[in-house]
């Protein structure tokens, strides 16, 4: 509880940090730190694998990226704060705020109904303390990821190559400096 | 020892300042990053529900693996979308581009 309050602290202050920051670097570093303490979440609940994809693929290669557009195209830190004019950030504040009382509630009312439910139907120690009954399975973790992902989620693993290869081609095609094919085409 | 409900107020948390980040941003850049936060607090929620309501499946983790997936194709074209962007407007403000208006 004390490790996962520590790292839920982090998370959230970043968030906040994240949003707020007016320097594009320094948003780009908290969100780095926010994906770290996510990672090790991940990590408290068992799941060592998505905690390992989490710092390699979030951390390291789309924040990478990230910081990789930032340099490049520039960015100055006045250009990048949170909106001057005083109607967006209110509604901003509003619709966020609501987004988030209404979660809270559905889950402490689903949360009560759930509890309700494992009292009278479940046993007690699957719900209690899932954590302790799993030290065998936490060393196999990446090992039942991966007989699930390429037995029972084959299909839906290979449509997603699909997409990464969608998303090479298009982000590809996006980025380029002019279009050979486009002859009458009106980029500078 | 935390529980489901724990993991739940947190990703509604970070999901609600997303949501603020994407509405108050006037920059692309800060647009994405505020997206990269909201998969992220769902994410918590896939691994968390996983964990406390069907611990033997990991269906849960499952899909968090294909929204990290996601989220990283989402980010290589929205940031190849942001670099033409300024190419063309020298500028990435997302209210200065309303070419897509009429």
């Amino acid at each position: 509880m004390i490790i996962f309050s520590i790292l839920a602290a982090v998370a959230v202050f970043s968030a906040v940090m994240v949003i707020t920051r007016k320097s594009p670097i320094s948003s780009a570093i908290y969100l780095i730190v926010l994906m770290c303490s996510l990672a090790g979440l991940f990590a408290l609940q068992g799941a060592f694998f998505i905690a390992a994809l989490q710092v390699i693929v979030y951390a390291g290669a789309i924040m990478v990226l990230f910081i990789f557009v930032i340099m490049l195209i520039n960015l100055r830190d006045n250009d990048f704060g949170i909106d001057k004019r005083k109607i967006q950030k209110y509604l901003g504040f509003i619709f966020a705020a609501v987004i988030l009382l209404q979660a809270v509630f559905i889950t402490g009312w689903a949360m009560k109904e759930f509890s309700n439910e494992t009292e009278s139907a479940m046993s007690s120690e699957f719900y209690q303390s899932p954590v302790d009954s799993l030290d065998q399975e936490d060393y196999l973790s990446a090992e039942s990821v991966a007989e699930n992902l390429f037995m029972r989620f084959a299909y839906p693993f290979e449509v997603t190559s699909i997409l990464l290869l969608a998303a090479i081609i298009g982000a590809f095609v996006i980025a380029r400096k002019s279009d050979p094919i486009d002859d009458e085409g009106e980029e500078t | 020892m935390p529980g489901l409900t724990h993991y739940l107020i947190l990703a509604a948390a970070l999901f609600a300042l997303g949501m603020f980040g994407l509405l108050t941003r006037r920059n692309a850049v800060g647009v994405l990053m505020s997206i990269e936060l909201m998969f992220n607090a769902v994410n918590i929620n896939f691994v968390a529900f996983s964990r406390f309501l069907t611990p033997e499946a990991l269906t849960g983790q499952i899909f968090a693996v294909f929204i990290i997936t996601i989220a990283a194709a989402e980010a290589a074209v929205g940031l190849a979308i942001v670099m033409l962007i300024y190419r063309n407007f020298r500028g990435i403000e997302v209210d200065k581009i309303n070419f897509m208006k009429w």
